[in-house]
């Protein structure tokens, strides 16, 4: 009886290892799959009766899509680093298409498999990240601002970043969760350059944001979406995109670009080096280019088209949108982040992570903390000490 | 010999998933994060973060001690009640850890927060809403919460094996109940008092996403800031340091309190 049920599960569990050796490998012959390596909700997927890109891709060429999300550039750029996983297409801001370049992560497109890049309008052609176009194809563009809520914020107190200071809505305010944009946002509202290298000027930054800290609520990426949709919170500064999405589900929300500038940027398509079927990821920078597909696809993420002729296969009302497209003078503040050497980024993150861990914890606490501790490790040294004497004693009748 | 070979595919196990990554783990504590080269500068910086160190520890402390007030109880009535009964307790207790642990946090966060099911209900009645989350309480709340079965655990396993003619014995010397409890119980259930204080906390000294969700933004804990050198700011050697640092945090504080087992012999006569 229990030799057979020995054997028994020693067979299920080999049976176990060769099912999970053999199904990856059988599917991979049978059709080609690449990786897409996107940030979250930054595709239409079918929702609310919108077109499902990467479906309507699977159907058109037979390519398989593995579609995998993230939720900030400094994610993306960890799990390249890190390695261990091979994307075939990804989609960088424009710094970080730059820092890629820079440390050579990218592989260079072949532009005879996208045709439909004739599409891309001039305005979004050679920028400054990519001066060539040697590595990167516009996917959106758009900006950052302030999302708040009508009904809970004063209309007075709207039009600057000092919004997200303002002590009257503390704890419902939400920032950004990576140091570029945070940073951003406290260099635009100081006046200083986004892209400063100037270590005085981070570090002044740094203090601003500390001292945001205590009225923030939390440090939210997408996780904004919900807060700021169900009332959580009241004031939040994440990417104009996002927001006409959140309109949708609630209309109180409402829109500010700052007086003192905000960013504007450019989300690009790349393939990075640890690609497996560069054909592939071609062909799906390709069908994202062509101005059908882009429109449709813009038409539900509400971000800004990159695209000629895409405008078409829109909404009307969402082409015309002020948020998505707002007019020369408002662009005429938009600034653009470029590539910070290594030292400067660095010296960014090592600032945010004082930033987002220093600070508030008030010095009483520490302080008990310490004497508690210390407490604890005398009564345990008591305690051994009266056992050892207890054992000793023991010992001595013992002997007798 | 053959007892030995029998543990031979656990510690192939062990060599590879764990003495492995350690010795990873100290090779990046002590390298530059851009160089590569051999460096000091992570573990000097480590002074830095002692202030999020002790929340850490202070706060799993805490809920460590809270798990043991709440949890001692509960198993002693377990171990009493009759063996089938028995059975079906301790499934209950385990019941929750049938559902994900990140889940069962969440289901938290929309309890508590300022327009979740707690405070639309206070409202109704024209209370609030109260700040029931986003502070180092409802760390805590969420940490016990989560963590309280395996308090329970060992807890139960202890009291039940406890020879009841002990008991019975000391009731026939004098002893009131509450002496039975503190001279015969209490010390015999010691052993499984210490396993239950390490298991709550040593996974909790070293969450992360727990503080996250019901935190506030200064209630940042140590695994929150190793998740965040690993996960995005690409650098992993202060990661790694951090992560030596809390280890030997927690073989210290292990160390401790098994201080306070010892062998059986001698916590009969603590």
């Amino acid at each position: 009886m229990n030799r057979s049920v020995r054997i028994l599960s020693s067979v299920l569990l080999l049976a176990c290892l060769l099912l999970a050796l053999a199904v990856p490998g059988s599917a991979a012959k049978e059709q080609v799959t690449i990786n897409v390596y996107n940030w979250g909700q930054y595709i239409s997927d079918g929702t609310d009766g919108y077109i499902d890109v990467n479906a309507e891709f699977e159907k058109e060429t037979g390519i398989k899509v593995n579609y995998i999300t993230y939720d900030s550039n400094e994610t993306m750029y960890t799990k390249l680093k890190t390695g261990g996983s091979s994307y075939d297409v990804i989609v960088p801001s424009d710094y970080m298409v730059a820092r890629l370049i820079s440390e050579d992560m990218l592989l260079p497109l072949n532009y005879d498999n996208i045709p439909n890049a004739q599409y891309i309008m001039p305005a979004y052609r050679g920028m400054a990240h990519d001066p060539k176009d040697a590595y990167s194809v516009p996917y959106t563009w758009g900006c950052t601002g302030i999302i708040y809520n009508t009904k809970y914020v004063d209309e007075a107190d709207v039009g600057s970043w000092d919004l997200l200071w303002n002590e009257k809505y503390s704890g419902k305010i939400l920032m950004f969760d990576n140091p570029r944009d945070a940073f951003g946002v406290a260099e635009l509202r100081l006046g200083y350059d986004v892209n400063t290298t100037n270590e005085q000027e981070l570090r002044t930054c740094a203090d601003l944001l500390k001292q945001q800290k205590p009225l923030v609520q939390n440090y939210f990426m997408d996780q904004m979406y919900s807060a700021l949709e169900h009332e959580e919170a009241w004031i939040g500064v994440y990417y104009a995109g996002d927001f006409i999405q959140m309109q949708w589900e609630n209309e109180a929300l409402a829109f500010c670009f700052p007086e003192e500038g905000f960013n504007l940027f450019v989300d690009a398509l790349c393939i990075p080096k640890s690609c497996q079927n560069k054909d592939a990821a071609e062909a799906y920078i390709n069908f994202l280019c062509r101005p059908d597909i882009c429109g449709q696809n813009m038409d539900y993420l509400g971000y800004s088209v990159p695209i000629q002729g895409a405008t078409d296969y829109m909404d009307p009302e969402m082409a015309a949108n002020p948020v998505a497209y707002p007019d020369d003078a408002t662009l005429a503040r938009g600034y653009a982040f470029l590539n910070l050497p290594a030292e400067t980024s660095q010296k960014m993150d090592s600032l945010w992570l004082e930033v987002k861990t220093g600070g508030s914890g008030s010095r009483v606490l520490i302080f008990g903390v310490i004497g508690v501790v210390l407490v604890i490790v005398i009564l345990a040294l008591v305690l051994i000490s009266r056992k050892k004497k207890l054992k000793k004693r023991r010992a001595m009748y013992q002997n007798k | 010999m053959k007892r030995q070979l029998l543990s031979g595919p656990y510690l192939i196990w062990m060599g590879l998933f764990t003495v492995i990554p350690l010795v990873i783990v100290l090779y990046y504590a002590f390298t530059d994060s851009l160089t590569g080269s051999f460096t000091l500068k992570n573990i000097a910086s480590l002074g830095t973060y002692l202030p999020i160190f002790l929340r850490s520890v202070w706060l799993s402390l805490l809920s460590a001690l809270i798990c043991l007030v709440v949890g001692y109880p509960v198993a002693w009535t377990i171990a009493q009640a009759k063996p089938g009964h028995q059975r079906f307790f301790y499934l209950l207790v385990m019941l929750p850890m049938c559902i994900s642990f990140l889940l069962r946090t969440l289901a938290w966060v929309s309890l508590l927060e300022d327009t979740g099911i707690i405070n639309r209900l206070l409202g109704s009645i024209g209370i609030g809403p109260l700040k029931l989350m986003r502070n180092n309480g409802a760390v805590i709340l969420g940490m016990v919460y989560n963590y309280l079965p395996y308090m329970i655990m060992p807890l139960y396993t202890v009291i039940m094996k406890i020879d009841p003619r002990l008991i019975e014995a000391a009731q026939d010397l004098g002893c009131d109940s509450a002496q039975v409890f503190r001279k015969v119980t209490l010390p015999l259930s010691l052993p499984g008092i210490v396993s239950g204080l390490t298991m709550v906390f040593v996974p909790a000294v070293s969450t992360f996403y727990i503080s996250q969700k019901l935190g506030g933004t200064g209630s940042t804990l140590i695994g929150d800031v190793i998740e965040s050198q690993f996960k995005a700011a690409y650098n992993p050697n202060l990661g790694a340091a951090l992560s030596l640092a809390l280890m030997v945090l927690v073989l210290i504080c292990v160390a401790v309190m098994n201080r306070f087992t010892g062998d059986d012999e001698s916590v009969a006569t603590l």
